[in-house]
């Protein structure tokens, strides 16, 4: 063995398995040579990036919601009486009526998207409107309905009652009075024509944060009017 | 697509021309490199903070009820002296501030926006304003936590636990604004980090380069995406915990308090449930980068690509169903503590595949002794010291005993100091060049890691013995048990070896520093590792590659291949004969 003399590396056969795996297969044809054609990611997405966020947005607040539900759930367990003696009762049949109003709104939405893919902006803009209004409708009834409440007594402070009212209640009105916002926003841009040619994702990210806000409602209604 | 595409193009071609400003570049910058590096700069800031913080505990439990060097200036009426309640405000901002604003900002933060978009050939995050939105927001949330110690009554003082009702009732403690702020900063805190969260696994989803398919994708970015679900999934619960608090406090609510129908121990459930998957969303951006650099200085395949990958899917499911072992003594039916137990070790299955697989990659390598990889090394020999306490005390009657002693303080620190923190040297040391464009000095490495790893074990080592010995947590004075007092040695001994840690960061922050703007210039890949981050220019320039993404051929650990005469094989290297490999 003479150091310093290399010798060449042994001829192999192509490699088919590694230590960590089989070789994987050639990359598929990308239309060509280096160029840019090969941009961007040649798989199209499933869901683009807008709706996708949402989608881990809404997961996001349901652990929020969860962990609220679950607070109400354990305070009230802990009670002998619930609703607990000499306090206001809730106003179980006008919130009922609140609450179609609100799962109105979501079916305009849909109406909404509806019109947005088939193109037609003026329905588009329209229903909107319409969801928007229905969402604001419902927030000051619910604004409504605080103010009597706490005109009969039911205060924050007064117990685990109102206090699991108040902050359940007030952190869903909290979400819809953002949704609204949001809504607004979108309105405006759609209004101004900012969703055509099939720039759709927007405005259905929009609604399926809307579609949330408005599902969540029936379930805190059960909860906290209802049970 | 193709308009995407031209889009894409067109973009690329105009940032060389027109420079943004200095306001838009360094401070309200979209660049993910650049909010990776603020990241950086307000983590190692808080370090310092947290750190002096925690020598001032050690030093009171040394030597307690006496003056604190360099204190006398804050502390004028006792002239150094710490008070019980000073004492209790030390050691929680101590933890809370290690905990969400340094190993979070940097692990998370600062390396999960640095290495998603570079590792998987993006150019940047999917959202790149929410992306500069969720660092200011982190930020205000570490202004807010540090105003409070400027109010009065002082800074929260109920452990990073917040345990109500200690916390719940101002009264009780004094503590008036300070709590309250510890609370909003959380919350803003919990804002922040899901928008991170959202961002992080949309791009990873969405935004791989041609070619990079999921079990192509290097572990660092697994767990990274591991880690964001857990925080987007995870956090939220400790925000409405949070909120509750802050009602009780403030506007008067009763969710914690019982004199008006509520329950203490909610907020245990609330915040334990946010709490152990919060102690996996600390260590797992570690495993993932000890997973990444240790096939890089071996010079081999990580063993068992696959079993990582599932490993840590699996701890992230484990994690929602193992809370209850921080309550074993809070009052629990003991078949509730015995399904705990058994979840608990359960737990412990994945985290030990993972370390037989990093064994496994050390197994019969010729390791380069890289700082780098000393610091990997230290987190997986410390993480396995601090699993095993962690086997202890997962079992209820081990823990009866032992729970609220400084024998938890030993495992808390094995894994959040021994696994996260090395682990974060471990990439700041391996990402510098990177980041930065620049090498780190090797001499002033080797000087910061060897006394971290010696020290830090003389620090925490100790602990395990007196806590068994019994010496309680959150004590202002040992000194006033009896049955303490013949181990106050050990305090002693171990409040020297924590200064001597504390000293040993000093060659860190030279090195830092001297680095940034003195280091040898880095090359393009300094360390021949495969991975996409090392093709792009060192510092990367803005949208990260040229005008083309890079393309992806195989999985990122492919090191002494028989395919290539050099010892590494880039993630983008095409196949040698691409008709051969698919024939046979
Ligand atoms: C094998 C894995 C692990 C097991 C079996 C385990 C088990 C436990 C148990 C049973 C406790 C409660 C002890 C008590 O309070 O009485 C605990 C506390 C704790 N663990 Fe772990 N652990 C593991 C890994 C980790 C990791 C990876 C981290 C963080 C990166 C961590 C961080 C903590 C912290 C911070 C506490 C103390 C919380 C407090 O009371 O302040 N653990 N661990
Ligand atoms: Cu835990």
């Amino acid at each position: 063995m003479t150091p310093g003399l290399l010798e060449a590396p042994p001829e192999r056969g192509p490699v088919t398995h590694r230590p960590n795996g089989p070789v994987p297969p050639p990359p598929p044809p990308t239309g060509g040579g280096d160029g840019p054609e090969r941009e961007p990611w040649p798989r199209r997405p499933a869901l683009d990036n807008l709706r996708l966020a949402v989608l881990f947005l809404i997961g996001s607040e349901s652990m929020f919601f969860a962990a609220l539900i679950a607070g109400l759930f354990v305070l009230r367990l802990g009670q002998p009486l619930w609703p607990p003696p000499f306090q206001p009762r809730l106003p179980v049949g006008v919130t009922g009526v609140n609450t179609l109003v609100l799962l109105a709104s979501s079916v305009t939405m849909v109406g909404a998207v509806r019109a947005l893919v088939r193109g037609e902006e003026n329905l588009l803009v329209k229903r909107l409107v319409a969801a928007a209004g229905l969402g604001a409708l419902f927030l000051v009834v619910q604004g409504y309905e605080w103010a009597r409440l706490i005109g009969y007594g039911l205060t924050v402070s007064g117990g685990a009652y109102g206090a699991t009212f108040y902050t359940l209640i007030g952190a869903h009105a909290a979400h819809v009075f953002g949704a609204l916002v949001w809504l607004g926003a979108t309105l405006v841009l759609a209004s101004r024509g900012r969703f055509r040619h099939g720039r759709t994702a927007p405005v259905k990210a929009c609604a399926m944060f809307w579609h949330f806000v408005v599902g969540l409602w029936p379930i805190l209604y059960v909860a906290v009017y209802l049970l | 697509m193709s308009a995407t595409g031209a889009t894409a193009h067109a973009h690329v071609g105009h940032a060389g021309h027109h420079e943004l400003g200095f306001i838009r570049t360094y401070i309200f910058s979209t660049d993910h490199k650049m909010i990776a590096r603020q990241f950086l700069f307000m983590g190692l800031f808080m370090m310092i903070i947290g750190g002096l913080l925690a020598l001032v505990v050690r030093w009171e439990l040394a030597w307690p009820e006496t003056a604190v060097p360099g204190l006398s200036m804050i502390l004028t009426e006792t002239g150094g002296i710490l008070e019980p309640s000073q004492y209790n405000m030390a050691f929680t901002m101590h933890a809370t501030i290690m905990i969400f604003f340094v190993i979070m900002p940097i692990l998370a933060g600062a390396f999960g926006n640095f290495c998603i978009p570079l590792m998987i050939g993006a150019r940047d995050m999917a959202f790149p304003v929410l992306n500069m939105l969720s660092f200011w927001v982190g930020a205000l949330a570490g202004v807010l936590m540090l105003a409070g110690f400027f109010v009065p009554g002082g800074h929260a003082a109920a452990g990073w636990t917040s345990y109500a009702p200690l916390s719940a009732v101002p009264e009780y403690t004094g503590v008036k604004w300070g709590q309250n702020l510890w609370c909003i900063s959380l919350f803003v805190l919990g804002i922040s980090s899901m928008m991170g969260a959202i961002n992080y696994i949309t791009t990873i989803i969405n935004m791989r380069a041609p070619g990079m398919k999921l079990f192509r994708m290097p572990l660092v970015i697994w767990s990274l995406f591991i880690t964001a679900i857990l925080l987007l999934l995870a956090l939220p619960v400790l925000t409405s915990g949070v909120a509750m608090l802050l009602f009780d406090r403030t506007l008067g609510t009763s969710w914690f308090k019982p004199s008006g129908g509520g329950e203490p121990l909610l907020w245990q459930h609330l915040f334990w449930y946010f709490g152990h998957p919060e102690v996996y969303i600390l260590i797992l951006p570690a495993m993932g980068i000890a997973s990444e650099i240790l096939p890089v200085f071996c010079r081999k395949p990580i063993f068992g690509y696959h079993a990582m990958a599932f490993s840590m899917i699996a701890i992230a499911f484990l994690s929602w169903v193992v809370y209850g072992h921080h309550m074993f003594v809070s009052g629990m039916s003991p078949a509730l503590g015995m399904a705990f137990t058994v979840t608990t070790m359960i737990i412990a299955v994945p985290s030990a595949i993972k370390t037989f697989n990093w064994l496994g990659t050390l197994w019969g390598a010729r390791i380069r002794f890289t700082v780098p990889m000393l610091n990997a090394l230290a987190f997986v020999s410390m993480f396995v010291i601090g699993g095993l306490s962690g086997i202890f005390m997962a079992s209820t009657p081990v823990d009866i005993y032992i729970q609220d002693t400084y024998f938890i303080v030993a495992h808390i620190h094995y894994v959040v100091f021994g696994g996260s923190i090395f682990g974060a040297f471990a990439a700041i040391y391996y990402w510098f060049p990177k980041m930065f464009g620049r090498m780190t000095n090797t001499v002033l490495g080797h000087l910061h890691f060897w006394p971290t790893f010696v020290f830090f074990n003389l620090t925490f080592f100790p602990m395990h013995i007196i806590g068994v010995g019994g010496q309680m947590r959150r004590i202002y004075n040992p000194m006033q048990y009896e049955f303490l007092q013949h181990q106050q040695h050990w305090n002693v001994f171990i409040t020297v070896s924590a200064f001597c840690l504390g000293l040993g960061q000093i060659p860190f922050v030279v090195n830092f520093f001297w680095s940034l703007f003195a280091g040898k210039k880095a090359p393009l890949n300094p360390w021949n590792s495969n991975t996409l981050e090392w093709t792009a220019p060192s510092p990367p320039p803005h949208l990260n590659w040229g005008p083309t993404l890079p393309m992806v051929y195989r999985g990122p650990y492919e090191y002494s291949s028989p395919e290539s005469r050099d010892d590494w094989l880039p993630q983008t290297a095409p196949p040698v004969t691409a008709a051969g490999a698919r024939r046979h």
